[in-house]
């Protein structure tokens, strides 16, 4: 025992998703993603998305579920964004701006660059073209991002005394990251959106065997485990080739950033190396600063770019041209890429069109397709697309809409989420205690849910919309300990081993004794209680060898204490003394005097009792 | 805790901390001011050079004309430049268990550390400064395997040689243990070792100590570090600027509350203001361009070079300079200007901001673009056919002793239109001129130092408030060419502990504690009492686990169930199993008291005794003795175990169980 002053405390780690992700048959779908963390008493937002297939209230997350009233700076500690796809940040401005928060929002270098570009994008979609009102203006995105703190990969950032973060690279897109969440010792990891492969422009997600509470993961691809990247590299650029060399149009629908230039990388030496004429384009504006980005985060890319960045950019395309709204019309054959990548507005959707109705072009959709968006629909085979009720996205419909698609449609995932693989992937490097799976489809999540539980032996989670998961946490309790105390107990075990040596298993088992120092510094005194005995036996030996039968009798029967035969003759069991004495007259008359103290009353009320016994007469006495 | 001093030199420091079993080395900076006792390395053959005569002693006696050159009265080593390394025998290198690197200028000895010592440890160093400090290295590789020497000079190393060689030569110090360059596979080798860090990132060192790297202002991705425990703190503080120039500002805050910091790396041009340096420095360009002449600027690839440029980018269009072309030559020119571009986190505010536009962070980028700056690895090759006169031209060596810049000095130190501009403080301009003796071209000294100055560093450590401070020995007297500036060294109370080359210095302070972590089921085994107010005590019985020097206690586990198998035939006699210990006891028994409660469980005939410390109760009818102390009670009591725990109970029912 020492002076340690401890008092236990249970802690709970609640979770609630506020966000609700709807799903299509074919699981291609994304919902928002917003993500409510309670832990050790603070709040931290996750994510802050919209969902792209409504364009109603349902759009933003219901932020009602944190406070019924008022601004939720009260309510949060602070916001962190994973990654700058919108259904990831989208909901930001009308959180912080027309909700109302005003404390820190931490996100990466890159997404804070990038973020607030394809807010505006949207924004402008929405309301300049669309005619959309109750949406947050261009000044809110600017305000917005006044609050945004950068974090930079593996920094502890403190955002308070007791709340602290830290990023790890999460591949996925450029400055996409996970977030480790440190309150005491009890920790969460979000994962946002991440990708345990390396490709063509970024690398793989990384994080040290941190052993959060939780691990939250998205869980996109949770049963599929796909088939090599090569592989499906090489089905693209086939189907490009073909479409091109029979005087078709390729149309890829890409989002700004992400996808498009892993793409254009994959082209570009395609080009290179077959030697190809056709016109590559991207579409203007957004595209071309989106390559200025990744020249900029070049950090930030995979480690073959940033390796040979000096010598050549991978993001300077030789064969990759600006496009240009007249171009639609040109005659033969070009590969275009253009934004947005759901083909729900804009020059993707205007490009759809001219080009739907002629069978020797092609649409390549090399991403999701929010449920509601035409390229939902074309993905599920629809061949006739009409106007319907007003809650789906069609923004620029006339009366009467309708179009023949007789362009072939193909689907490719490159989107860069982990798979099955991955995610266990991930669960072995950060072994945490607790797993939660979002983002994904129920019954996909179900049975990695299994697939998790038998591997790890952890408990798995997968809340559902506007649910809350409280798993209870084991914090251990820190305390100081006098290094005397602990040096002295760990000599007890021993020379110890280099500490630095690496080593798989090592356990000392020592038992902590009282240190009287905790009596001294309180002022107590230490009340001695001891109990002496004595046993008289019959032994017809000498004092000394009655010794040593004591000793080899008291051997074979307490197993697992420490017995001493001392110099001078006496035996002692731990700190129990036992002496032998016999008067001249009475030789084989033995007197055994017992001393104990109260910390051993147990095994010395049990010795005497034992002892009046007598000896076994079958005790050697050697 | 102990602190190894292997280098003598303030700014490039290389000390050795031992904390807590982990031996962590601070730095590794290359001394390599020794190359000025040698000749320069011209890239084409040098007539004047080669016709440099030898050096014979006065007497005759000792004849060194092979290794020795004479010019303007000064000896030079004919030989392959040699660096003073940082002591290596003071202890044992192959025990580091890590290095921790602050800025690119300090790890330039790391090769020598890590390479071919037994060094197995790790390398811990922000990206910037692992890119840029590459390049550095392979640069000055490349300055030196492009003109070999084919002889070695040691004779003059002969401590009797060296005793009557002239001066400066003759005071050399530590010449034995000087050594020519490293090789690209050592460089290789030994970044290959590094460990990438990002600033306030906690890396945890054999679970014992942590060590954090903060932002020092002073250069691309600089940092100091704290080293410490649960209750310890030591701060590194090296290379550190507050002035605003294009790294993020310094982290001083978190330098509070050190019991012990290690200053190193203060300016080593106390009375230069570097903003009126920089001043200096466009004004004398922009005169000797005026006058139909060509500027050299002897300078390092990364650093100060950017802020040049930066300035002059400015200041171009202002002087009417636009049409004359800026060169910067040196085998990593493109790099270092590519990678300046690509460090956006590790950059100033404003820097930053500019990448959000996006746009490259410095503006040389547009230097390059209209053509005003052009950058090429050598003298050789295209920059031939596109020299053009009259120019400004950067590159290294600051030293003048090896790289392109001793080519332009043969070609351009002969006419007073030209002027030299130092602007890198590391090097004795007069020392580095010697060899180019007699010259004809302006020489202007603009030497830009951005570390703390002795002012500054007084604000910060009354800010930060370290309990003890360590520095070299140099910071605490003022200059000896300026022995009477009592304000160019620092006074502090208590006196900064100096070090020099080979001290070994005892930290002034004990370890008590440790942090321990209680399992919480251990925890909520714990029954606290209060004995005084605010105060509450518990005994721990625990079993201590300690892995990766992290301490755990944990429950003492429960005896595993004997096998059933087993013969019971004595079920009595079973020992009793080891359980937790028997509370603690303390207080005492009051004599009056507990006769009465002997007495009301029927013990009537007690004899009273009154010894020295107490007092002695006999019982008579059970033949039994207490001995009652102030601090201890003893029951002697033979072979009536039932009266015995009778007693027992009494007395504790007095005592206080903790």
């Amino acid at each position: 025992p020492t002076g340690l002053y401890a008092v236990p405390r249970s802690m709970h780690v609640s979770l609630s998703i506020s966000s609700s992700c709807s799903f299509s048959g074919a699981g291609q779908d994304v919902g928002r993603s917003c993500i409510l963390v309670s832990i050790g008493g603070k709040n931290i937002m996750l994510d802050c998305g919209m969902h792209m297939g409504y364009n109603d209230d349902r759009r933003f997350p219901d932020f009602s579920y944190i406070t019924q009233q008022g601004r939720l700076t009260e309510f949060l500690d602070c916001v962190i964004i994973s990654h700058f796809h919108l259904d990831h940040c989208g909901a930001l401005p009308y959180m912080s701006e027309m909700v109302g928060y005003d404390g820190p929002i931490y996100m990466t270098h890159p997404t804070k660059a990038i973020c607030p570009i394809l807010l505006e994008d949207f924004r402008k979609i929405t309301v300049d073209k669309k005619g959309e009102t109750n949406f947050f203006t261009s000044q809110m995105i600017k305000d917005c991002m006044k609050k945004v703190i950068p974090l930079n990969l593996h920094q502890t950032v403190q955002v308070d005394d007791e709340l602290e973060i830290k990023a790890y690279y999460a591949g996925h897109v450029l400055g996409a990251a996970m977030v480790q969440i440190k309150v005491g010792s009890e920790s969460v990891v979000y994962t946002g959106d991440y990708n345990m492969t390396p490709d063509r422009h970024l690398g793989a997600a990384w994080i040290d065997k941190c052993r959060p509470d939780i691990l939250i993961s998205e869980s996109t691809y949770a049963t599929t485990i796909r088939d090599s990247k090569r592989c499906r590299e090489r089905d693209f650029l086939k189907k490009v080739h073909e479409t091109v060399e029979r005087g078709g149009k390729v149309l890829i629908p890409v989002f700004a950033l992400g996808r498009a230039q892993e793409l254009c990388i994959l082209l570009e030496t395609f080009w290179e190396r077959m030697n190809m004429k056709a016109p590559i384009y991207f579409s203007t504006g957004l595209t071309e600063k989106a390559n200025h980005y990744y020249k900029l985060f070049i950090t930030w890319t995979n480690q073959k770019i940033r390796k040979t960045f000096v010598q050549r950019n991978m993001f300077e395309f030789k064969h990759i041209k600006a496009f240009d709204r007249s171009y639609i019309d040109n005659p033969g054959p070009m590969v275009v890429f253009a934004t947005p990548g759901m083909l729900h507005a804009g020059l993707s959707l205007q490009i759809f069109r001219k080009w739907a109705g002629n069978e020797k072009n092609m649409i390549i959709m090399p991403g999701y397709c929010v449920q509601g968006t035409i390229g939902h629909k074309i993905l599920n085979g629809q061949k006739k697309l009409e106007l319907e009720n007003r809650q789906t996205v069609i923004p620029e419909y006339e009366p009467g809409w309708s179009l023949e698609v007789k362009l072939q449609v193909e689907y490719m995932s490159f989107s860069a989420h982990a798979d099955a693989k991955g995610i266990m992937q991930l669960i072995r490097m950060a072994e945490p205690r607790n797993m939660l799976l979002v983002h994904g489809e129920a019954k996909k999540m179900e049975f990695l849910k299994d697939k998790i539980e038998q591997e790890f032996s952890i408990n798995c989670f997968m809340p559902a919309n506007g649910e809350t998961s409280t798993v209870a946490t084991n914090p251990s309790v820190p305390v100081d300990i006098s290094l005397n105390l602990l040096k002295r107990e760990m000599a007890l075990g021993g020379p110890l081993p280099d500490p630095k040596k690496p080593r798989t298993i090592w356990r000392a088992s020592l038992r902590l004794v009282s240190p009287e120092q905790a009596l001294k510094e309180l002022g107590l005194s230490e009340h001695q209680l001891r109990f002496t005995c004595r046993v008289q036996l019959q032994d017809a030996h000498s004092d000394s060898d009655t010794h040593i039968r004591i000793y080899t009798h008291l051997k074979s029967v307490l197993k697992g204490y420490t017995i001493q035969h001392l110099p001078d003759g006496t035996v002692m069991v731990e700190s129990i003394v036992i002496k032998v004495s016999s008067s001249p007259e009475e030789p084989n008359t033995k007197v055994l005097l017992l001393s104990w103290s109260y910390q051993d009353e147990d095994l010395g009320s049990f010795l005497s009792t034992l002892l009046k016994k007598g000896l076994p007469a079958a005790l050697s006495s050697m | 805790m102990k602190l190894y001093c292997l280098s003598g030199h303030p700014t490039l420091p290389c000390n050795v901390l031992k904390f807590k079993s982990t031996t962590i080395m601070l730095d590794c900076g290359l001394d390599t001011t020794s190359v000025l006792q040698f000749l320069p390395l011209p890239l084409v053959h040098s007539p004047r050079l080669s016709k440099l005569p030898g050096w014979v002693s006065k007497d005759g006696t000792i004849n060194l004309e092979k290794e020795l050159k004479e010019c303007a009265g000064r000896v030079f080593v004919d030989s392959q430049p040699e660096f003073c390394l940082p002591e290596r025998e003071l202890l044992d290198l192959s025990t580091i268990d890590v290095i921790l690197i602050s800025n690119y200028h300090c790890m330039m000895a790391l090769p020598y550390i890590t390479e071919h010592t037994g060094f197995t440890g790790s390398v811990y160093a922000t990206e910037p400064t692992l890119q840029i400090g590459r390049l550095l290295m392979e640069e000055l590789v490349n300055f030196m395997e492009r003109v070999p020497k084919a002889q070695s000079a040691t004779c003059w190393k002969n401590k009797e040689i060296q005793r009557v060689l002239p001066g400066p030569l003759k005071d050399a110090v530590e010449v034995l243990t000087w050594k020519t360059c490293y090789s690209i596979q050592d460089v290789n080798s030994a970044l290959s070792k590094v460990q990438l860090v990002g600033y306030s990132q906690k890396v945890e060192l054999f679970g014992a100590v942590q060590v954090t790297p903060l932002s020092s202002g002073y250069s691309l991705g600089s940092s100091n570090w704290i080293i410490q425990s649960h209750y310890e703190k030591v701060s590194y503080v090296s290379g550190s600027s507050l002035l605003t120039t294009h790294p993020q500002p310094m982290d001083q805050s978190s330098l509070k509350n050190s019991d012990v910091l290690i200053l190193t790396g203060l300016t080593q041009m106390p009375t230069a203001n570097p903003d009126g340096m920089l001043g200096d420095f466009c004004s004398n360009l922009a005169m000797t361009i005026r006058a139909g002449g060509n500027v050299l600027v002897p300078c390092y690839s990364s650093g100060v070079i950017y802020d040049l440029l930066e300035c002059l980018y400015q200041f171009i269009e202002n002087a009417n300079l636009g049409s004359t072309p800026f060169y910067f030559l040196s085998p990593v020119a493109n790099s270092s200007l590519e990678f300046s571009q690509i460090f956006a986190e590790w950059l100033c505010h404003n820097k930053q901001s500019k990448v959000y536009l996006p746009e490259p962070p410095f503006p040389h980028a547009e230097l390059i673009q209209t053509n005003k700056l052009k950058h090429y690895p050598s003298i050789h090759g295209d920059f031939s056919t596109d020299f053009r006169q009259p120019c400004v031209v950067f590159t290294g060596h600051p030293s003048l002793r090896f790289g392109d810049v001793v080519h332009f000095m043969e070609l351009w130190g002969k006419s007073s239109l030209n002027t030299i501009i130092f602007t890198e403080p590391d090097f004795s301009y007069l020392d580095a001129l010697a060899p180019y003796q007699p010259l004809s071209m302006k020489c202007v000294y603009c030497p830009i130092d951005t570390r703390l100055n002795f002012h500054q560093v007084s604000k910060l450590l009354k800010e930060v408030q370290p309990l003890h401070v360590v520095c070299p020995e140099q910071y605490t007297q003022p200059p000896p060419s300026q022995s009477h500036r009592s304000d160019l060294m620092l006074e502090l109370q208590p006196p900064p502990m100096p070090y020099r080359r080979c001290s070994v210095l005892g930290l002034p302070f004990r370890r008590r504690y440790e942090r321990i972590h209680l399992l919480p089921e251990l925890a909520k085994s714990l029954v606290p009492s209060e004995i005084k107010p605010g105060v509450s005590l518990a005994t721990v019985s625990a079993v201590l686990q300690s892995k990766d020097n992290k301490h755990t206690l944990q429950p003492v586990p429960k005896p595993l169930p004997l096998p059933p198998s087993k013969k019971r035939k004595r079920v009595v006699e079973e020992p009793p199993e080891v359980l937790a210990p028997k509370p603690l006891l303390s207080g005492s028994v009051p004599l009056e008291a507990f006769l009465a409660v002997l007495h009301k469980h029927g013990i009537t005939e007690v004899k009273v005794e009154e010894t020295a410390d107490g007092h002695i109760l006999h019982l008579q009818a059970e033949d039994t003795l207490i001995q009652l102390e102030e601090d201890g009670t003893h029951i002697v009591c033979d072979n009536n175990e039932p009266l015995r725990t009778t007693l027992r109970d009494l007395v504790l029912r007095f005592l206080m169980k903790l």
